[in-house]
């Protein structure tokens, strides 16, 4: 996942061929048709991440089937692929842990809750636990600054962090559980903690 | 401050459902169709009248950038509004709420905003990262088409018009909006130089106007209550209501809609329950997202929160974002982070951005201890004068303006760090 | 008319063309403005922000590569804020670059070493570490060194835009952005080689030219070449007696600035399996040979044989006054069986407009739809295929082929595999029947494919019906076109090195040589034909490698390649062009005119000339419009090719295999390289497949 990104990493990963489940070359098709014709190139980063959903990650036989189904240049999609942030180029955990270090998040102390991460997973940025569950890696502004500090685990934000429900959170999630995603401490979401100043007569 | 009744998300913290009914209860979709029925020349007009400006941060007269997608097409060339959900300024953090807890205003804004400028259909382009508020603005799109609202002969007006969601997969960048029309057309987010401007030759060439979420999404009611309300709100050219976010050192971190114009001061300390330790406690605040220059205290003290009052201080309005900073703060250190966010998020095209960013991170980096000359202070901010103005778009602009910024005003503190850097190291060589 | 603006550029007022980007403007109005990405060939990336230019109240400073003009425009080049602007880029380029001048195959012939000097700063305030990047793979002709790319992305736009073939992008971002194929595959296309001159750094240069020499110790030659018929002009730079590399030299109605890669990287070619001395066949084994020698053998078979049984074949790259002087020399051994092609296409010698590219090359840009008949223009004559391609990038162009279906870079409908759709669309028939008969300009193009087989002359009848009947010979518009894939060819059919009277061609020579008719053959660098034929007959091989030819003759004489001798050649259009000798051929061989001359003069019959500007001379008088040097003599439209039944076998490209189609590039461990990497796998393919 590191960004110098100038040819396929892990080449013993790669697969040989990838194929669209039924289902999702079912979903590909109906948002191709979401863009007008002959602009089917629209649709490459939707695919992507379909390519994504299905595989956990995006091989470059992907890119090669995504390119041929859009009738544009493979070095089109590989340009796209390793361009933006969210394509993992190769495989990833069961969790994804996104941990956002921006500004907003450093002054928030996400310097404590990327340690909490390191120290209670045992592994570095871009690195995954042994058994395959937990990837961390550090991102840029997740865009919710008023609930930092934050991270993004997979599709979900928890927000309201601190090393503390952190751990708690990494426990929760390797005991299988599933997670309340949002505001980690008891704030329903961007109002101010406490309760609102503003519309508390409700509209 | 601003009272509840002028506030037009009155869902912002999503206490209330963001589906239709609910919508329809906070007065969305109200007599949709009776504005269109005004007319295309009514609604800008009436946008003029309201003096709104951008609210994706570069602030320009909306009803004025409407105006400009031409009034005739060739036959059958579509023509598009784009909408920016794109929202990754760091600090900024509003347009999340609007998608996730109000979004059809949104989803009728990009009716009658895209009605007005002669639009065939929407595109909204959201962050890949926001997930939840795809989910959640899909939902409000299809709700829209299952009533009526939008497609065919929208909300009974007689007008068909489209709204696709377009998500996005991890790129700063594409918040510039010819890098969003390019990822739009499936390929990396580079800007586009301009000319051509998206109002001639946009998505797909045809015709497009980029407008940030907030812009779209205020539209309805503005066209509901007049422009003269609107522009009733704040001060002259800097008119109506503004959602704020506030992050950083506070005691209440938070979004909330105000007024625009209200003392900055104003707006910490009644809504995030004031700068930790106090007033007397702050260091300094970023007023506007990340790409403008952070102001000191005693700036902060008396400062408005408007587009012109923040550009006479040398700063700027930007996304509304603040980022509050005490005394405990780092300031080299968060001003470098973000030096770090911009060269990680420099698409790469043109030179002075592409080398620029890296170059001017890595002298940040080390200003963090001092490790520098004093000279090579001079030299960052030359850099930063190299690269502003000189690149394809703003990401260089908004690169340099933070790091000008601290110069500006904390050179002082800059200064000291080398001196005790070469200090010690001139005692370690003892 | 025009319409023109008035700008005012470093205080000089000037009246352009408002068309012009602002960089153009500038350059008439005498303003240097650096670039590095900018290419007047390619679309407009804008990206190294090298250009910016002052505009008064603009407020910033633009990049005049990408900027429309407009009246009464005040643009300043020079003054503190351009220059604070170029000298900044400039800056940015190099804290990145490695400086590593001293080992850079680029140093010399470096856009950012040269604007370095002008823009630079002299020292660098650079004090961080400098990126590197990971080496790419580009195949066998283009090295890498990717450290030292400033992602102007010339290549990926030519790439993309002028060779078709879209297999560079930039991957990544930021300073960690990569000019790559990404999987590391090799860049299948004709016309790599033209970004090693595109890149304005070290960081695409020539893989077999790697660290061989400095370009201030070649001597740079203005000539021809002759791997095709096209007539690319080229400037090859030689060190020594040894041709070290081949670049394009401008000629925008022949080649533009492009070359193929065969052009450019088979020249290895020329220094292996040469023919450099004379050789002798004695007691079955042929045995190297004094010149005195190898003239007498020769001689002593010549002398007093009946000239019916004598024969001469030219190859696919021998100049004009070779030709000439051959000619005159079977006339004096009173042989009518000569011919210049040595595959059998069934051109009219007697109708010039039978066996040109009456179009021109770039006539094609006239062009409003196209007819393939047999041909492979990508592969045989690249650089038409890349003009081609030009006009149908500009749109309105449509294309369709009657032979293999074929990837051109550009969509091609194929219509079918032979005659039968020939005669469909001679008929009529067919929806590019209808294109053909709207189109204002059609154009036909028929390939040795279609008429270098028994039923050739039919062929040829039908594709000048179906020019006809579509409307491509006009007055003034001449659509139809033979894309010649030799070098010699259109010279030795102007200069009529054909059957004489009863005299045998090319295939009859053969089937004489094989039942001992003609016992005697006179090869001119001939090898493209099945060389067993001649088992049984005498041969002399006049040539200059050690290829099919050679294997089979009683006598070698060595002769000089196309970079070895001041020649004419005749390009497929019929544009007369000069060969300049860039070295001298090896060891013993000589100039082919010099040894027929020689020869005449042993055989007792000189030939009329002592010089070669006496031999020129002549030729130019038996033949006026060779003396045109670059022009083009229309020719006249009459009848030609046969109507009669054609087979029913399908057309099929001469050209297998892209980078071995001469004794030269088969010669070259380049083209070899080439081949296995390019060709070979494709082939494997389409037989498992």
């Amino acid at each position: 996942m590191s960004l110098a990104r100038g040819r396929p990493s892990a080449p013993e990963h790669q697969p040989a061929s990838f194929a669209f489940t039924e289902e999702n070359l079912a979903e590909a098709k109906a948002t191709i048709a979401k863009y007008p014709a002959g602009r089917q190139q629209s649709a490459v980063m939707p695919l992507l991440y379909i390519v994504q959903r299905q595989m956990g990650w995006v091989p470059v036989a992907a890119m090669d089937v995504v390119a041929d189904m859009l009738e544009m240049p493979r070095v089109g999609v590989y340009e796209v692929a390793t361009f933006y942030t969210m394509y993992n180029l190769e495989p990833v955990g069961e969790y994804l842990i996104q941990v956002c270090t921006t500004t907003p998040c450093m002054l928030r102390d996400s310097d404590g809750i990327a340690d909490a991460c390191i120290n209670h997973l045992g592994i570095g940025w871009e690195e995954t636990t042994p058994d395959g569950k937990f990837t961390l890696k550090e991102v840029e502004c997740l865009g919710a600054c008023a609930n930092a500090p934050m991270v993004q685990i997979n599709d979900d934000f928890y927000e309201d962090l601190t090393p503390q429900t952190m751990v708690g959170l990494l426990e929760a999630l390797a005991r299988g559980e599933t997670v309340k995603p949002g505001p980690q401490n008891g704030r329903h979401s961007s109002e101010p903690e406490g309760g609102p100043t503003t519309l508390k007569g409700g509209a | 401050m601003l009272q509840d009744k002028d506030r037009i998300f009155t869902n912002l913290y999503g206490f209330e459902s963001p589906g239709l009914d609910a919508a329809k209860k906070r007065g969305d979709w109200d007599g949709t169709k009776d504005i269109i029925a005004k007319g295309q020349d009514w609604i800008i007009d009436e946008a003029k009248k309201s003096e709104l400006r951008g609210r994706g941060g570069a602030g320009f007269p909306s009803g004025l950038k409407w105006s400009f997608m031409p009034k005739q097409r060739p036959e059958g060339q579509p023509a598009f509004l784009v909408v920016n959900a794109d929202e990754s300024e760091p600090g900024t953090c509003k347009d999340r709420e609007i998608m996730r807890h109000d979004p059809h205003k949104l989803v009728e804004g990009c009716l009658i905003v895209g009605f007005a400028m002669r639009a065939t259909a929407a595109y909204i382009y959201i962050r890949g990262e926001f997930y939840a508020e795809a989910v959640a603005l899909q939902k409000a799109i299809d709700e829209a088409y299952d009533a009526g609202l939008v497609g065919k002969n929208a909300s009974g007006s007689g007008y068909d018009f489209d709204v696709y969601l377009h998500r996005g997969a991890g790129a700063y960048i594409c918040g510039e909006e010819t890098a969003l029309l390019e990822s739009l057309e499936g390929k990396k987010g580079q800007p586009r130089l301009k000319p051509p401007f998206p109002a001639m030759a946009g998505l797909y060439g045809c015709p497009t106007t980029v407008t940030n979420v907030e812009t779209v999404a205020v539209a309805p009611t503005i066209m509901r209550r007049g422009g003269e309300w609107f522009a009733s709100l704040g001060r002259p050219k800097n008119t109506g209501t503004k959602i704020f976010c506030i992050s950083g050192h506070v005691n209440k971190p938070c979004n909330v809609e105000e007024e625009m114009g209200i003392p900055l001061k104003e707006l910490i300390e009644r809504h995030a329950g004031g700068v930790r330790g106090g007033w007397d406690n702050l260091l300094a605040v970023i007023p506007g997202g990340s790409s403008v220059p952070c102001i000191p205290k005693e700036i902060c003290d008396d400062v408005l929160m408007d587009f012109d009052s923040l550009r006479e201080v040398r700063s700027g309005l930007g996304t509304a974002a603040v980022i509050v900073m005490d005394k405990s703060t780092d300031i080299v250190r968060a001003i470098w982070r973000l030096s770090k966010f911009y060269k990680h998020e420099s698409c790469g095209q043109c030179t002075p951005c592409r080398e620029g960013t890296g170059w001017m991170m890595r002298m940040m980096g080390r200003m963090i201890e001092g490790n520098a000359t004093i000279q090579e202070i001079d030299m960052l901010l030359e850099v930063t004068t190299q690269v502003e103005g000189h690149t394809i778009c703003a990401l260089g602009d908004a690169a340099a303006w933070p790091i000008q910024g601290l110069i500006r005003h904390f050179r002082p503190e800059m200064e000291r760090r080398i001196h005790a850097y070469r200090g010690s190291a001139a005692v370690a060589a003892e | 008319m025009v319409d023109t603006v008035k700008l005012t550029i470093d205080g000089k007022e000037i009246e352009v063309d408002k068309r012009l980007t602002l960089l153009q403007a500038c350059e008439l109005a005498g303003a240097e403005v650096p670039r590095f990405c900018f290419h007047d060939r390619l679309s407009i990336a804008g990206n190294c922000r090298m250009c910016l230019v002052e505009v008064e109240k603009a407020p910033k400073p633009v990049a005049s590569c990408a900027q429309p003009i407009a009246d009464g425009m005040v643009v300043r080049t020079r003054g503190p804020v351009a220059a604070k602007a170029q000298k900044g880029a400039m800056e940015f380029l190099l804290i990145n670059h490695p400086l590593d001048c001293p080992i850079c195959d680029q140093g010399g012939e470096c856009d950012l070493q040269d604007q370095a000097m002008g823009y630079g700063k002299g020292i660098s305030r650079y004090d961080e570490m400098k990126r590197s990047v990971q080496e790419k793979d580009f195949g066998p002709l283009v090295k890498t060194f990717m450290t030292r790319c400033i992602h102007c992305t010339r290549c990926i736009r030519f790439m993309e835009e002028i060779a078709g073939v879209p297999e560079l992008g930039m991957t990544g971002r930021g300073e960690d952005s990569e000019v790559t194929t990404y999987i590391e595959n090799g860049l299948d296309s004709e016309m790599s080689g033209n970004i090693i001159d595109l890149c304005p750094v070290g960081a695409l240069t020539s893989k077999p030219y790697a660290f061989i020499a400095r370009p201030w110790e070649l001597k740079k030659t203005e000539t021809i070449d002759v791997m095709d018929a096209v007539g690319s002009n080229i400037r090859v730079d030689a060190r020594g007696r040894e041709v070290l590399r081949v670049l394009p030299r401008l000629h925008e109605d022949i080649n533009e600035e492009w070359i193929s890669d065969k052009t450019r990287f088979a020249v290895d070619g020329l220094t292996r399996r040469r023919l450099d001395a004379p050789w002798v066949k004695r007691d079955g084994m042929l045995a190297k040979a004094s010149w005195q020698e190898a003239m007498e053998a020769v001689a002593a078979r010549l002398k007093g044989r009946d000239g019916a049984r004598i024969a001469a074949i030219a190859g696919d790259q021998v100049d004009c006054e070779t030709l000439y002087a051959a000619k005159l020399l079977m006339a004096d051994l009173g042989s009518p069986n000569l011919d210049c092609r040595q595959d059998g296409m069934a051109v009219d010698p007697s109708v010039r407009a039978s066996y040109l590219f009456n179009t021109t090359v770039a006539g094609i840009e006239e062009a409003d739809a196209c007819l393939l008949i047999g041909c492979d223009p990508r592969h045989e004559a690249a650089l038409v295929n890349a003009r081609l391609r030009k006009r149908w990038r500009r749109g309105g162009f449509k294309v369709a082929s009657v032979g293999p279906a074929l990837d051109l870079t550009f969509p091609v409908t194929n219509l079918g595999a032979g005659p039968d759709s020939l005669s469909r669309l001679a008929d009529g028939q067919g929806g590019f029947a209808e294109i053909l008969s709207t189109a204002e300009r059609p154009m036909i193009i028929v390939g040795a494919g279609a008429l270098a087989r028994s039923d050739g002359a039919a062929v040829l009848g039908a594709a000048r019906t179906i020019a006809e009947r579509f409307g491509a010979v006009t007055g003034d518009w001449n659509g139809f076109n033979v894309l010649q894939t030799a070098a010699s060819r259109v010279g030795g059919l102007d200069l009529g090195f054909v059957p004489g009277p009863g005299g045998k061609n090319t295939a009859a020579i053969l089937d004489g040589a094989r039942s001992g008719e003609i016992d005697t053959v006179i090869l001119l660098g001939a090898d493209g034909f099945d060389t067993a034929a001649l088992a049984n007959a005498f041969v002399i091989y006049m040539g200059h490698h050690g290829d099919a030819g050679a294997a089979v003759a009683d006598v070698i004489l060595p002769g000089a390649a196309y970079t070895e001798k001041n020649a004419t050649y005749v390009n497929l259009e019929g544009r007369p062009q000069h060969a300049t000798r860039a070295v001298f051929p090896p060891g013993e061989a000589r100039e082919d005119w010099a040894i027929l001359r020689a020869l005449s003069g042993v055989l007792g019959q000189p030939l009329p000339f002592d010089s070669h500007a006496e031999l020129r001379g002549a030729m130019q008088k038996a033949v006026p419009h060779l003396a045109a040097t670059d022009e083009i003599m229309a020719a006249e439209w009459e009848a030609f090719g046969v109507s009669g039944a054609m087979a029913d076998t399908a057309f099929a490209s001469p050209v297998g295999d892209f980078y071995r189609t001469c004794a030269i590039s088969r010669a070259s461990v380049t083209m070899a390289k080439c081949s296995e990497a390019f060709v070979a796998p494709a082939a494997a393919t389409g037989t498992e497949g």
